[in-house]
């Protein structure tokens, strides 16, 4: 069996197992191309449908044409969506872009605080999301179904063994599960599923007129382009097989401080 | 465009023996190191002052602060020509077993590190032994610091023979032994000069000599089912292949229920429709007859189905908090399956950083965290299963503690029955009870339904001996149970019997009756009475409800009872002081269709108890399932 069908079986047995095992569950959806990929293999496991909400936290920030792209896929593949989004903060204005707050703190209140508030109603206790180990150190720790306390804290060095796919499906009242199907993946592997999937991405990955692209979505205030002659996904393939510069360069959070991700992350972030 | 190629790495050892250097020269020696970063390090080292260590590279890639993270198991990857590698990070302290397990067992091939210097210390033996209860078998040995003794052929030979010894006591061969200097990079990527005694592959060639293993589809079929949807109209039945495979037009059998269908179709999506699926593909099935399948069956073929007990050997390590205790009730997770399980012996117990056996005053009560052990293993109910090492997907399981994983072992081969014998037919709870309490009633009272075992055989076969270890062990599970002896009832109930063929079976009938009044008051009524003909047998039978009568043939040849014969009744009946004694100068019929058969001579006691005990769960099981 080739390299992306292990992939990609190892990635429809987890979201078996957590459709089996979680009540209530749902798959965040930041419209990038790991969850989109991720929705793509939901429809693998269940056979065309996706059988839970998707989540997207909405920080109002977004590029526009995220949101176009977003509305056009839950439309044509029938998804059953759910924004969140925190108003109280939004409404209160404290944010980076308005010059209110660090960029830190403000993927803390609208991100963060926005994905607990949205669990929180909805009672949701098992979440699909779409990171990968070799996206950024801190997520190299995860686990495929990784605990979050009541308070959404993620407790690194206190982490389940996971071995032979026998996952951590037993937990107290209060806590919810992370669930990572696509832990094992690389972003290389991402793209060449995408190109033997033929699944759509959203157009800001390939290269403009001005050789830019995307190589990681955000919010629009602190999501840089890279420079790149990458028009189509093969030629994304191609460059990502030579860089040494690691993905989320473009993503300003993260420069904040040396530990700014680790520090989001273990309090919640995704 | 080839996708590329992945292989899943772990390296262990004990602690300095150059893990993390290794790693270092690893990443260097392949190019695969970010723009800048070692010249960003020796930087860092000389305005400090201190030697540039490669170890410091690993914890730069996974920048590792102050923030003690270090300890969980992470992954760095890097290329060579023939493929991408995985690095899984398995810390090598012992209080970090966890995570060395997480990380190991992912991994497909294994480099264990060993100071030539040291030579083969407690975390080499620990690590080994672990890879191998982890299943992984492609391991290669490195010989490090052959610097520190100069360079010698004799010394890395002395480590590899002391090694290879010890690893083939648990039966472990690894691919190759290479002397390696991993600071200076000396056998790693490109051959060294100063071990030029040496002509094996390099490390780098030993990696790509491993292969990315596929899951074996050359073994019998294992699919245990993962859930059943209900999609578009259609029963799919969902699953992964752990081994062999399936076909449109199967006849499979589901473990442990037992029931059969055909495979109607292979379900896929945005895939191309094949009629075949083999190991390691998440698919769905649809079948011809719907039967009541759930979570946890197993589909096999039949003429290769996995065992179905509820007894088993193991081999486990333990990681919780709290050790794994006899007379307590953990969680097992088997592939798909849960069930309720208890240690029912621990045979031996060895201390995972020293492999010495403990002794401990009650160490068959126990096992304790970070320990290994060899015990026999119980669950309420008929598990499906294989031994790991013909089938690993299906040997291997976790028991969880309340809400953790808390260890993980594999089963080992033993001389298992296939599978415990057919239920029977189902109860048609035909109780005549007209009384305000029903049978239901006492069922519950009793946590069972009453039921008689028949014991029947030879003078001298073991009816007597099963029986009353066959009550303990009941009793002991919580079971209302009473046993029936032969010597006894005619000590009372029948004392105005003697042993023509009329009173015997006026003696059979008493018992029959008595029994059958047990079973209705919701007790295991287990006879041990000789029972010689089937006519006496039947009626016994005929009288039960359906299902609820065990007949239990302990079966043994005549020479070989009559060299037991402890009571000296064989002696006398040969000597005609005894009259119509049966086998002798009297017949024993045996029965056609037992539910059981145990061939007392070659079976022990408590292997006999077993198999009823295995009977009795599978029973249960099977009348709690309804279609």
């Amino acid at each position: 069996m080739d390299h992306l069908s292990k992939l990609e079986n190892q990635s429809i047995y987890i979201l078996r197992e957590a459709f089996n095992k979680f009540e209530h569950l749902a798959m965040l959806w930041s419209i990038g191309k790991d969850s989109t990929v991720l929705l793509w293999l939901a429809r693998k496991a269940f056979l065309g449908h996706v059988p839970f909400p998707l989540v997207h936290v909405d920080t109002s920030y977004k590029i526009p044409s995220m949101i176009e792209y977003r509305d056009r896929l839950v439309r044509e593949w029938k998804l059953q969506l759910v924004v969140g989004q925190n108003h109280a903060v939004l409404e209160a204005g404290t944010t980076f872009p308005n010059g209110r707050a660090t960029r830190v703190e403000c993927c803390g209140t609208l991100k963060k605080d926005a994905l607990q508030q949205v669990l929180a109603k909805h009672h949701y206790t098992g979440v699909i999301v779409g990171v990968r180990r070799d996206e950024e150190p801190t997520r190299a720790k995860e686990r495929y179904f990784s605990p979050r306390d009541k308070n959404m804290e993620w407790n690194v060095e206190d982490q389940p063994p996971e071995l032979w796919d026998q996952f951590k499906t037993d937990f107290a009242p209060g806590a919810h599960i992370r669930i990572h199907p696509l832990l094992h993946w690389t972003e290389v592997n991402v793209w060449e599923y995408i190109e033997r999937e033929n699944i759509p991405v959203i157009p800001l990955y390939f290269a403009n007129g001005e050789g830019l692209r995307y190589r990681s979505l955000g919010c629009a205030p602190c999501t840089a382009p890279i420079k790149s002659s990458a028009r189509t996904v093969s030629e994304i393939i191609t460059e990502l097989r030579q860089t040494r510069t690691p993905e989320r360069s473009g993503r300003a959070q993260d420069q904040e401080s040396e530990d700014a991700f680790e520090k989001l992350r273990r309090d919640g972030y995704m | 465009m080839t996708p590329t190629e992945q292989l899943k790495i772990v390296i262990v050892g004990h602690v300095d023996h150059g893990k993390s250097t290794l790693v270092g020269r690893l990443f260097h020696d392949t190019g695969s190191l970010p723009e800048g970063k070692l010249e960003q390090l020796r930087r860092v080292a000389e305005r400090r002052g201190v030697p540039f260590e490669w170890a410091n590279l690993m914890d730069a890639l996974q920048s590792e602060r102050d923030q003690n993270i270090t300890i969980d198991t992470a992954q760095i990857w890097f290329h060579t020509a023939r493929r991408q590698y995985v690095i899984i990070d398995a810390p090598g302290h012992k209080e970090f077993l966890k995570n060395m397990v997480t990380g190991a067992a992912q991994a497909e091939a294994a480099l264990l590190v060993i100071d030539a210097h040291e030579g083969v210390q407690e975390n080499s033996r620990r690590h080994g032994y672990l890879l191998h209860l982890l299943g992984i078998r492609q391991v290669a040995v490195l010989v490090n610091k052959l610097d520190l003794e100069n360079y010698s052929a004799a010394r890395f030979q002395q480590v590899e023979n002391d090694y290879r010894a010890w690893l083939k006591t648990i039966g472990l061969e690894p691919r190759v032994f290479i002397p390696i200097v991993a600071r200076d990079g000396d056998n790693i990527a490109t051959r060294s000069g100063k071990l030029g005694w040496y002509d094996g592959p390099t490390v780098l060639e030993a990696l790509d000599g491993f292969s990315a293993t596929d899951r074996p589809d050359h073994q019998p079929l294992r699919m245990p089912i993962q859930d059943v949807y209900r999609f578009d109209h259609r029963r799919i039945l969902a699953g992964r292949v752990e081994a062999g495979v399936i076909q449109v037009g199967d006849k499979i059998v589901f473990s442990p229920t037992d029931k059969t269908s055909t495979v109607k179709t292979i379900e896929r999506w945005n895939a191309p429709a094949t009629d075949r699926a083999a190991a390691g593909e998440s698919i769905g099935i649809t079948l011809t007859e719907q039967i009541f399948v759930a979570r946890g069956a197993v589909a096999a073929h039949e003429a290769a189905p996995p065992y179905e007990l509820s007894r088993f050997k193991a081999r486990l390590f333990w990681l919780g908090k709290r050790p794994f205790a006899k007379g307590r009730n953990y969680k097992l997770k088997l592939a798909t399956q849960e069930l309720e399980c208890f240690i029912e012996s621990v045979d031996q117990v060895i201390d995972a950083s020293s492999l010495a056996v403990v002794s401990r005053k009650e160490h068959e009560l126990f096992v304790g965290r970070h320990e290994v052990a060899e015990l026999t293993l119980r669950t309420r109910k008929p598990l499906a299963f294989d031994v790991h090492a013909d089938i690993a997907p299906t040997g291997r399981f976790v028991i969880v503690d309340e809400f953790d994983v808390a260890g993980g072992g594999i089963i080992i081969g033993d001389n298992y029955p296939r599978r415990t014998h057919d239920a029977g037919t189902k109860s048609d709870n035909i109780f005549w009870s007209r009384g305000k309490v029903t049978p239901q009633q006492r069922a519950a009272r009793h946590g069972h339904p009453g039921c008689v075992i028949w014991l029947t055989g030879l003078s001298s076969s073991g009816k007597s001996t099963i029986a009353t270890e066959l009550e303990r062990e009941l009793f002991n599970l919580g079971r209302s149970v009473y046993v029936l002896d032969g010597d006894n009832i005619r000590h009372g109930l029948g004392s105005d019997l003697g042993f023509s063929p009329k009173d015997r079976a006026e003696n059979i009938r008493r018992v029959a009756e008595v029994a059958k009044l047990f079973a209705d008051a919701g007790v295991i009524c287990i006879t041990a009475f000789i029972s010689p003909y089937r006519a006496d047998r039947d009626f016994a039978r005929k009288i039960m409800p359906a299902g609820r009568f065990i007949e239990v043939h302990v079966n043994a040849p005549i020479e070989v009872c009559e060299r037991r014969d402890p009571k000296g009744l064989y002696a006398k009946a040969r000597a005609k002081e005894i009259k119509e004694f049966t086998g002798i100068s009297a017949p024993y019929e045996p029965p056609l269709h037992p539910e059981i058969e145990l061939r007392t001579d070659q079976l022990s006691v408590s292997e006999s108890v077993a198999r009823v005990l295995e009977h009795l769960q599978l029973q249960d099981d099977s009348s709690a399932i309804s279609i």
